[in-house]
């Protein structure tokens, strides 16, 4: 009863969402202020008709009711109950259930901070959102409803793949949608401005906090997937450039130089074309990545039993969605004229070098991505695109963007003259140059490579602490009062930016200078690296809800003092039979010791694994100081003045948000 | 006007692509070598660079031949399935260590068992061309006179194994 209940649920959220999607784009075109009236309670019935549906799933999970289809498929009854509960997101039905719930959030969320709104903007802006979610609940209800009966029902449910049995797993799916889907608003105020023909500051000013928080959540997801990795699958990497992490990666591309463009636009008036196609791009390039994940045209390690009606589906759900979009832009945007004039030098121009360095790296990753498909579809052979690919292309082309990275804050908008800046940036940049070129030295090994990645984060950071000190300086009052007064957007940026640093650190540092042992141990050896003697204690049988592991004890001691133990885990889970292997991890600031057991060798000897990884965790530390970056800058209350004039955002000083 | 119909035209290009692509399955892939004799080399051991090994040396039995390295993520997708599959003695597998570095493959093969009776060391990638590897793993199932019979590309699952492989190597080895 209850999933049918589920089931019914999804069908009235996609009558109220045909009406959110349909009257108020009327109404807004013909200016009949009821039909607009329709946006708000639609969408707010929508929102609660959809939580119904995951409801009813998450309660099937919960109870066990493999009379269910999905839930036979994707779960057991020895699965603990926050895996039951993760579940609902462990399969595809479930997942694209997931998705229109977090885009219905999402309206719901536009539907109470948008009072503010001219009534044919709010209109607009939510009937795109509805129009996309009548294309998620037809494609649930018609080719992959999560409440499909199995008749008879399953005696016991095939079990989550073991993969996904992890306290990672309950969290990153939904943070990386809750991303992914953010950018639906952003996308539908642009779609929004351009069927009203309005593409000026204030758009771009109530497009921003909400691409900067769908862009906080996807950094955040795509970190603690990359998290999620590194410790659950055993061998230590942190990001592999398959396919399905590149569709997450994509939207994020373009999401950060939407962000930077959004900027030039609400302070400057310009790149206002440019701006809408990177809106359409970044929601574009998140539906795609669904298409790519979902429909099974290209093959990667997330791979998913396909079917490809489904496949159809989602693509022409695309060719529709940005089909129109891009011509509306085409038809649209000529009209919408240039803004403010600017120099060949100035800040205009760095934004739009990065920019164009991103887009030029979305457009290496995309066809990275695609390379197969595309050599397939020509009937040219099957091949596969590997991260060396990756690595040559992408790294060369994100080295100018984040040395422009350094420079941007500091540049004025309209003019800047060039020796001035280089005057100012002089000891920033000699400063980075000489640490980065020692560095390695004292850390015990030189390599160029190792010395240009330092040389960049140290640049930023040097650039970042004088544009602080500078800023603060010039600013009277006493310290506190002088922090206080610069805008919570500022010192979102500079944290921002100060994460990407810490992350090229952590990436420079893991890259040139980790160590791996593979090593035979009997009880009682030991192994040492990098001073930790690692001592094998041997390994004894466990059981665990749904798994039988066998943990490992390995004594970890420095300088003949003991540091910690560390328990890593082979599991054998029941229902699947499949074998996993659970790491374990040290962690700290400078460096992880990782332990993952291998193979059980003859009287309790074990192959064991040791990784010394320093200044990994620097790498997940950047990415949460750029989420926090992006808390502090929607945190700013400009936003939420409603009544400002052109003049006061013209007359704010010069660095003032990037 | 015209340039701004661009984005939209190259995405008319990317869902034409895509169209195509919907058709065809990534996994299956023609072979042009079935049925033709497996291509000879003779390379080195991975465990002892010091003897070497040819196709030859497996005349009159069937066998596995699969393509591995350590950089391969679905390789280890695929590797229990081969662990569990060694310790039946149904059918001997011998590894082509693909595009590898020997101290990385011999880590590779401590931390997750090894199930060849021997891998060879394919390091630049040229026996992989004569073999037509797209991309690794990849696994074919040659006779007793030496001719490829059966090619499998991506990993091999347990269902793989039991529908397609297995069967294989019965006919074969009747």
């Amino acid at each position: 009863m209850i999933p049918e209940l589920g089931h019914f649920a999804l069908i009235l959220a996609l009558t109220l969402a045909l009406a959110q999607g349909i009257l108020p784009l009327i109404g807004a075109a013909t200016n009949q202020t009821n039909f607009m009236a329709v946006a708000r309670p639609a969408a707010q019935g929508q929102f609660v008709f959809v939580a119904i549906a995951f409801a009813c799933l998450a309660y099937a999970f919960l109870v066990n009711d493999f009379s269910v289809q999905y839930v036979a498929t994707n779960s057991n009854t020895r699965l603990p109950a926050q895996y039951r509960f993760a579940a609902v997101w462990g399969g595809h039905e479930g997942s694209i259930l997931l998705w229109t719930l977090t885009l219905s959030v999402w309206t719901l969320l536009v539907t109470l901070f948008s009072r503010h709104l001219p009534q044919e903007m709010a209109a607009r802006v939510l009937g795109v959102m509805g129009l996309i979610s009548v294309g998620f609940l037809l494609f649930m209800l018609l080719v992959s409803n999560p409440f499909d009966r199995l008749i008879p029902a399953a005696m016991e449910g095939r079990d989550l793949n073991p993969l996904l049995q992890d306290p990672g797993m309950v969290i990153h799916p939904p943070i990386l949608y809750i991303g992914y889907v953010g950018f639906s608003v952003a996308f539908a105020f642009a779609l929004a401005a351009l069927m009203g023909g309005r593409l000026d500051a204030a758009w771009a000013r109530w497009s921003r906090p909400w691409t900067t928080a769908a862009w906080m959540f996807l950094t955040l997801g795509i970190a603690l997937g990359s998290w999620w990795a590194y410790y659950e699958l055993g061998w230590g990497g942190w990001w592999f450039w398959d396919p399905v992490e590149n569709a997450s990666f994509l939207p994020w591309l373009v999401g950060t130089a939407l962000i930077h463009s959004l900027a030039v636009t609400e302070k400057r008036g310009t790149f206002k074309s440019w701006t809408v196609l990177l809106a359409i791009t970044a929601f574009s390039l998140s539906l795609l990545g669904t298409f790519l994940v979902r429909s099974g045209v290209l093959t990667s390690v997330h791979a998913f039993a396909t079917d490809p009606k489904r496949g159809v589906f989602i693509l022409i759900f695309l060719a529709i969605v940005i089909g129109a979009s891009l011509l509306l832009f085409a038809w649209r945007a000529p009209k919408v004229g240039l803004g403010g004039k600017f120099a060949l030098i100035s800040r205009e121009t760095f934004l739009l070098a990065n920019n164009v360095l991103l887009l030029v790296a979305t457009g290496a990753v995309l066809l990275g991505t695609l390379y197969p498909l595309f050599i397939d579809a020509l009937d040219l052979g099957k091949i596969s695109v590997g991260p060396p690919y990756f690595d040559a292309v992408f790294m060369p082309l994100m080295a100018p963007a984040i040395f422009l990275m350094g420079i941007g804050p500091f540049a004025r908008w309209k003019e800047q003259s060039l020796p001035e800046l280089a005057k100012r940036l002089k000891w920033a940049f000699g400063v980075a140059l000489i640490s980065a070129l020692l560095m390695p030295l004292i850390i015990g090994k030189w390599t160029p490579l190792i010395s240009f990645g330092l040389l960049l984060a140290f640049w930023v950071i040097a650039a970042g602490v004088y544009g602080v000190w500078s800023r603060l300086a010039q600013t009277p009052g006493v310290m506190l009062s002088r922090i206080a007064k610069q805008t919570p957007s500022w010192w979102g940026m500079q944290l921002a930016h100060l994460g990407i640093a810490i992350f090229i650190i952590g990436v420079t540092l893991v890259k040139g200078y980790e160590t791996e042992n593979d090593v035979r141990m009997n009880i009682g050896s030991t192994v040492t690296m990098n001073n930790y003697v690692f001592t094998f204690r041997g390994a004894t049988q466990q059981a665990g809800p749904n798994y039988q592991a066998w943990v490992g004890d390995v004594e970890i001691s420095k300088n003949g003092k003991l540091v910690t133990t560390m328990h890593p885990e082979k599991r054998n889970y029941l229902a699947t039979g499949m074998a996993m292997t659970e790491a374990a991890i040290d962690a700290g600031i400078t460096r992880d010791l990782y332990v993952a057991l291998g193979e059980p060798l003859e009287n309790g000897a074990w192959s064991v694994r040791v990784y010394h990884k320093p200044f990994v965790d620097w790498i997940w530390g950047g990415c949460v100081l750029m989420a926090l970056g992006g808390l502090l800058a929607i945190s700013d209350r400009r936003y939420r003045l409603h009544q400002r004039s052109a003049k006061a955002s013209d007359a704010l000083p010069v660095g003032s948000q990037a | 006007m015209l340039r701004f119909l661009a984005p939209f035209a190259v995405f008319v290009a990317l869902i034409i692509f895509f169209a195509i692509g919907l058709t065809r399955d990534p996994r299956e892939i023609p072979s042009p070598l079935i049925n033709q004799p497996a291509p000879t080399f003779t390379l080195q051991q991975l465990q002892v660079p010091a003897k070497q090994f040819s196709p030859a040396d497996m005349r009159g039995q069937v066998w596995l031949f699969n393509v591995w390295a350590s950089w391969c993520v679905s390789c280890r997708e695929e590797h229990p399935v081969f662990v569990e599959l060694a310790k039946r003695n149904l059918v001997p597998i011998v590894g082509l260590n693909y595009k590898d570095q020997r101290p990385d493959a011999l880590q590779w093969l401590t931390q997750f068992g090894n199930p060849y009776v021997l891998s060879v060391t394919d390091f630049d990638g040229r026996i992989g061309i004569d073999y037509g590897v797209y991309g690794v793993p990849e696994t074919y199932v040659i006779d007793k006179q030496g001719v490829i019979r059966m090619k499998h590309i991506g990993p091999v699952t347990p269902q793989i194994l039991q529908d397609k492989i297995l069967p294989k190597v019965q006919e074969l080895s009747k």
